[in-house]
């Protein structure tokens, strides 16, 4: 796994609380995580702080799996 | 019995009456005030009053980027923006049939727009921190309506609406939105008021007298503190018994 995927499951799994092997691929934040609409966003705001990016809103409402999230960031890294 | 320290805290409208002694009541408690207001002078004045732990920070709220930019310019000043307290109001009052768009509009856009900015402005931060107080100053108004005041009214009325929403979505990260709604207060601009007109007043107010900024300041400092972090979404009147709701 890269080097991004890595260190978004890391946010993924401490602010979500879940288990690390439920945070797969195709793992919607809110169907499958348990996520909330204000832990998206939180997760977002993580996103960039880990990463020194900016994601803009309406990008982030196309951020729904943790796959869009790695896909997301390592492009826009 | 409501200790501050160390909590900065964002005050619109603290050139007034009412937002000057918000600001003083909170920086007593120990917190770090950024008074914002369109007159400088009298913010100068106030943090001069004040000594440390006080912050002049300008703004225009009819102005958008402004607006938006407060939030960021409290954070430089003071590390952070802890609390917030949308105390700026405006009035244009004008019977409802004479009512411009423009009176409608620039009162709507000071009042409530305003303090949507900076609800939003703060939020970010406030997640983050999992603890925010923010405290709206509504009005009587809001709740009871007032001829001539239609604009006004629903600005206040609105801000309510909005504080229980946001109070809802936030609720979870240790963030409480609340109102305090003031009745009839004394401050210059009632003082203009003659003799009569305020018998005719004082006569409505179960308690027979007007409020102070204090009595408003103090409701404020409550919902600020520590000890009010079970109390979200909710209005504390503020007016003598006026109207009990």
């Amino acid at each position: 796994m890269s080097d991004v995927a890595d260190r978004v499951k890391k946010i993924v799994v401490e602010h979500l609380g879940v288990e690390e092997d439920k945070v797969t691929e195709s793992a919607s934040f809110i169907d499958d995580l348990g996520a909330d609409s204000l832990d998206t966003v939180e997760l977002v705001m993580a996103f960039e702080e880990e990463f020194g990016i900016e994601i803009p809103d309406d990008a982030a409402e196309t951020i729904q799996t943790f796959g869009d999230a790695v896909k997301f960031i390592t492009e826009a890294a | 019995m409501f200790d501050l320290t160390g909590k900065n805290t964002l005050i619109t409208g603290a050139s007034g009456g009412i937002g000057g002694e918000i600001a003083k009541t909170l920086h007593a408690a120990g917190a770090n005030v950024g008074l914002s207001g369109t007159r400088v002078e009298p913010l100068e004045a106030l943090a001069a009053e004040l000594g440390e732990r006080a912050h002049v920070l300008p703004c225009n709220l009819s102005d958008a980027a402004a607006v938006d930019a407060l939030p960021k310019q409290a954070a430089e000043a003071m590390g952070s923006v802890d609390i917030l307290v949308n105390n700026a109001g405006i009035t244009r009052d004008q019977i409802f049939m004479r009512m411009s768009d423009d009176d409608w509009a620039s009162v709507l856009e000071v009042n409530l727009t305003s303090t949507m900015r900076l609800c939003r402005g703060v939020m970010r931060s406030m997640m983050k921190a999992r603890w925010g107080r923010i405290v709206n100053i509504s009005s009587i108004v809001g709740a009871t309506g007032n001829p001539g005041q239609a604009n006004y009214a629903a600005s206040k009325a609105g801000m309510v609406g909005m504080s229980k929403s946001i109070a809802y979505e936030v609720a979870s990260r240790g963030i409480t939105v609340n109102c305090v709604a003031p009745g009839f207060i004394a401050t210059a601009m009632t003082d203009k008021l003659t003799d009569d007109q305020k018998d005719k007043i004082n006569v409505q107010i179960p308690a027979g007298r007007m409020g102070t900024p204090e009595e408003i300041a103090a409701a404020v400092l409550y919902l600020a503190s520590d000890g009010a972090g079970y109390t979200t979404g909710t209005t504390l009147h503020v007016n003598g018994g006026m109207a009990m709701i």
